[in-house]
């Protein structure tokens, strides 16, 4: 038999970095101070002296890099192997964006530097506004929210702003119940009641139910689409008419658009707002939990609510003593600036213009794959979506038994007889040298899994996944056990959860014992 | 280029007669596709995408600039980062929200680690020990550095954390109004604006004095029953270090809560924390410890608080405990104050934060320790001091504000600012931030931030430009 792709292997164990500390030793290495030295006492009042941060630890720079090192080797990752998340598209991070992000043009500039001095920046910015909106059908697209979520609270806010200009800011937001939580948490952030609309026998917004809700005291819809089912909505035209004719707007949350590139566009669906996901979609990393970015999309009658400033381009006459550097040719050049003047603007959601550093690798994705690349992106995520399910469907529930877009959904309704849930498949995937999928979401399947390969995974990877899920499914029923006390074969086995939510500890204080491992 | 069968054109459709673009991210070939599309039973990739109406179906390609290989990617965005002046090229005087400090070779290296970047969040934390712990870490040495009891894994900046933490505040008290101090970062201060707009929260500011300070006097008089928070910045947008005794006393009086915001937190290093002044919530940047400048972000906020309001906190918290088989570990804990659990009633809909710009702030303020927090934070003191004193003596110049100062201060200059900064970009130095840009009241005041990275050649030549044009 074909071995697992998860094996045993030594790894090391690392305590906290504090209590590795020793006195006296020291990692950082500095110039000494060339200015003349002032009586500090002179300098800062004594009630405001502070004399150490205690507890800081001192260790050697050898000790530093070796704490980390392991530490790292604990973590699964892309790099790693295979991570079908749903929703979350854990796609490959290309390393030539890193080393374009940390060109010294891009990482040492300051926000504040003059604005001759920041055309690579502006201009970035501004061209990587350009390519969302063509890839996407919207109109402007703000690209100053930090994550997902800070777009769709960035997007509500316009809407809202559009709504209180047109006389009434409205009380509601309907989400279908399929929703991602951030989804109806934004809409809190904004003031809004959120209508939870229960979804059809398809796993789609029924268009009826939507006009029993639909009325002039509800801002908005916000729908994913495809949704988190990894069904598109194919009522979606419907939908979005019953919304405006009452004078709502949609809202679109983007982190499914893997599935739509360079096929369909959110603006052409009547999307008014639509937020991007650049670690998703656009492959920059996820580091654990962040940076991201959430670039919000708005069709021309939500663009003057935008957030400030917006990175815009103006021709400059020759030797007008700015623009972008020296000039071969004559004649008038562009010169990219940032836009403070915009008196219907919702203000700003963050300080300085948003995930730069971010903007750049998002860029260079788009750059380096081009239409017919981004196109081969959504058509093979698709197929590999398609391909899992297909191959596992004999073994696995499927709740809504069609084609899928770029994920599908199982759930753990076959297992369940033999008392084997999705949270054991999930752990048993690890011994199997995968990460699980995304497990108990969406809220509607009742122990769903939610599996999206992305378009970077080979057949055989694809293969080798779906030979863990059967090989699990045989367990399930030949060897329950084994699934429910898995994993075996990480550094921990299962942790308490319910003790570290009943008994906090959150940081590690001084003049605790070193703990055993 | 359309086919009968599809609309647009499928890279499956093509052959040998239009080459297919090949691309070194997407593994699977035509080849594979067809494989695949066999095993799921359907003749093409089109019918996988029937669902979708055929009258919002793109009829033609996307309108972007064609594929750039590798190398032709890295001529043309080089050459787009060279429109750019940066801190290795300029002598940059800019501080404001954004601080140049060094840092140490290994932060990129370890950072830079596969199983570090290309992580996703720890929700499977058998499989995620080195982000945990990392996280856990994190939270630690914010409490040391800010004196409070817990703190969370991030938050997306500064400007945000101050928002949410005056959101927070809301939540404890249902107070209507947050006063804010006009000392506080004029961005930090707007974004709190966007965020409390239409949540029937009021924001009142309140001056400083001519010290450079809050005003202490209008300030108590703003303090009442509708207070929810006074939130004040440390040391302040002009470098000035606040009263925060008497700030934190005049709030509490009131039962208002007490919020402090760090935009410069390796000035911790040397003065005292928020914490020891009774701060209820402390808040901050943390770009300045260990994270590149990159034009404004990715950052990181961090965001500490009293253990008793710990399930009022936004964000996401790393807790200790253990395995089946009694082994130390870590988890995501408390989640039922977030989005995936709590949903509308979560405390915040944060979910992406800045992982891995917290984790490089972990790791440089491991390797400066305690001793190298301190000893940076002291040369950035006396720098600046120095800076200070030789630019004060400067004849037509003089400093605003004669309350002590960390590593930035405000200077008022004899000219218009455009022709000073002209005349430093001239001799490769940007000099400080045009503060009539926020303030109409300090028109032609500069504001200069000097840390441990300007050598005292490049103060002294700063000095003799100005005095040139002075």
């Amino acid at each position: 038999m074909k071995k697992a792709v998860g094996t045993q292997g030594l790894v090391y164990n690392e305590d906290l970095i504090f209590e590795k500390s020793v006195e006296g030793r020291k990692a950082y290495s500095l110039p000494a101070l060339d200015v003349p030295e002032a009586d500090i006492q002179r300098l800062v009042p004594e009630e405001y002296l502070r004399e150490e941060v205690s507890g800081f630890p001192e260790v050697s720079e050898v000790e530093v890099v070796r704490h980390f090192v392991r530490l790292s080797q604990w973590n699964y990752a892309i790099d790693v192997g295979f991570y079908p998340l749903g929703s979350c598209t854990m796609k490959y991070n290309p390393k030539i964006n890193e080393d374009i992000a940390r060109l010294p043009g891009f990482a040492h500039a300051h926000p504040y530097q003059p604005e001759a001095l920041s055309q690579g920046a502006i201009r970035l910015m501004y061209e990587l506004e350009k390519c969302l909106c063509e890839i996407s059908g919207m109109d402007r697209v703000s690209l100053q929210p930090a994550a997902g979520a800070h777009g769709e609270l960035t997007g509500l806010m316009m809407i809202r702003a559009y709504l209180t200009a047109q006389g009434n800011p409205r009380k509601k937001v309907i989400i279908p119940d399929s929703a991602h939580g951030t989804n109806p948490a934004s809409s809190t952030l904004c003031g809004y009641e959120v209508i939870s609309l229960k979804s059809n026998d398809r796993g789609c917004i029924d268009p009826q139910a939507l006009r029993e809700n639909m009325n002039r005291e509800v801002a908005a819809i916000m729908l994913t689409n495809p949704n988190t089912l990894g069904l598109f909505e194919e009522n979606i035209l419907e939908i979005a008419r019953i919304v405006h004719d009452q004078g709502g707007l949609v809202y679109c949350d983007g982190a499914n658009l893997n599935a739509l590139l360079g096929i369909v566009r959110p603006g052409d669906m009547g999307i008014d707002v639509l937020h991007f996901n650049l670690h998703k979609t656009f492959s920059t990393p996820h580091g654990g939990g962040g940076p991201g970015s959430g670039p919000v999309g708005v069709k021309s009658h939500l663009a003057p609510f935008m957030p400030i400033p917006t990175p815009e381009c103006r021709l400059e006459a020759e030797d007008s003593g700015q623009g972008a550097g020296p000039s071969p040719a004559p004649g008038p050049r562009p010169y990219y600036y940032l836009d403070y003047n915009r008196p219907q603007s919702i203000g700003k959601v963050r300080a300085f213009y948003g995930n730069f550093g971010m903007m750049v690798r998002a860029y260079s994705y788009i750059r380096s794959l081009g239409a017919e690349g981004l196109r081969q992106v959504s058509e093979t995520a698709v197929i590999n979506a398609n391909y899992i399910l297909s191959r596992l469907r004999d073994v696995y529930h499927v709740p809504y038994d069609r084609h899928c877009k770029h994920e599908c959904v199982l759930s753990d309704k076959f297992q369940l007889k033999n008392d084997v849930k999705t949270l054991d498949i999930a752990k048993r995937l690890m011994d199997y040298g995968f990460h699980p999928p995304t497990i108990y979401f969406p809220l509607i399947v009742p122990g769903a899994l939610m599996i999206e390969p992305t378009e970077t995974e080979s057949k055989e990877t694809l293969d080798e996944f779906i030979q863990a899920m059967r090989a699990i499914a045989r367990e399930a029923q030949e060897e329950p056990e084994t699934v429910r006390s898995a994993p075996h074969l990480p550094k921990v086995r299962r942790l308490d959860e319910t003790m570290a939510a009943r008994k906090p500890k959150l940081r590690w204080e001084k003049g605790e014992e070193k703990n055993a491992r | 280029m359309n086919d009968e069968r599809g609309i647009g054109s499928s890279f499956l459709i093509h052959n040998s007669a239009c080459p297919i673009f090949h691309m070194r991210y997407i593994p699977n070939t035509a080849r594979d596709c067809q494989a695949m599309l066999k095993t799921i039973g359907v003749p093409s990739v089109e019918e996988l995408f029937a669902d979708i109406p055929r009258s919002i179906r793109l009829q033609r390609k996307l309108n972007l600039p064609p594929a750039l290989s590798e190398k032709e990617l890295i001529e043309e965005l080089k050459a787009l980062s060279a429109l750019n002046a940066q801190v290795q090229e300029y002598t940059s005087f800019l501080g404001a929200g954004a601080y140049h400090h060094f840092i140490p070779s290994l932060v990129l290296h370890l950072i830079s680690r596969s199983e570090f970047y290309t992580a996703y969040t720890p929700y499977q934390p058998e499989i995620s020990q080195g982000t945990l712990q990392a996280i856990f870490e994190y939270q630690t040495l914010i409490c040391q550095l800010t004196n409070m009891e817990v703190a969370n894994a991030s938050m997306y900046d500064g400007s945000t954390s101050v928002a949410e933490a005056a959101l927070m505040a809301h939540r404890l008290n249902e107070r209507p109004e947050m006063i804010v101090s006009t000392a506080v970062h004029p961005e930090y201060r707007a974004v709190l604006k966007t965020y409390v707009n239409h949540l029937g929260i009021a924001v009142r500011e309140v001056g400083f004095t001519e010290r450079g300070g809050t005003d202490l006097a209008v300030c108590r008089s703003m303090v009442n029953e509708a207070t929810g928070a006074v939130i004040v910045q440390y040391p302040n947008f002009f470098g000035c270090i606040e009263d925060l005794a008497a700030l934190s006393r005049l709030a509490h009086e009131k039962g208002a809560l007490f919020i402090v915001a760090v935009a410069e937190p390796i000035a911790l290093g040397v003065l005292k924390a928020p914490g020891d002044f009774g701060a209820d919530i402390v808040v901050g940047e943390g770009q300045a410890m260990g994270n590149a400048l990159n034009f404004g972000g990715p950052y990181v906020g961090f965001f500490a608080t009293r253990q008793e309001y710990l399930r009022k906190m936004p964000g996401r918290l790393a807790g200790e405990t253990t395995d089946l088989e009694g082994r130390r570990g870590y988890v995501l804990t408390l989640s039922t104050r977030e989005q995936h659990i709590r949903r509308e009633k979560a405390t915040s809909n944060i979910c992406t934060n800045q992982a891995l710009c917290a984790l490089a702030t972990t790791i440089y303020l491991c390797t400066l320790g305690k001793q190298g927090i301190r000893e940076v934070a002291l040369q950035n003191l006396q720098k600046a001091h120095y800076a200070k004193e030789a630019i004060g003596r400067l004849k037509g110049y003089h400093l605003v504000f004669n309350s002590p100062t960390f590593n930035e201060f405000v200077v008022k200059a004899p000219r218009p600012l455009s022709r000073i900064n002209q005349a430093l970009l001239e001799n490769q130095m940007i000099g400080g931030l045009d503060l009539g840009r926020f303030y109409p009241e300090l028109e032609n005041c500069l504001l200069l931030c000097v840390t441990e990275n300007h050598s005292r050649g490049q103060i002294d030549k700063l000095v003799e430009v100005l005095t040139l044009k002075g």
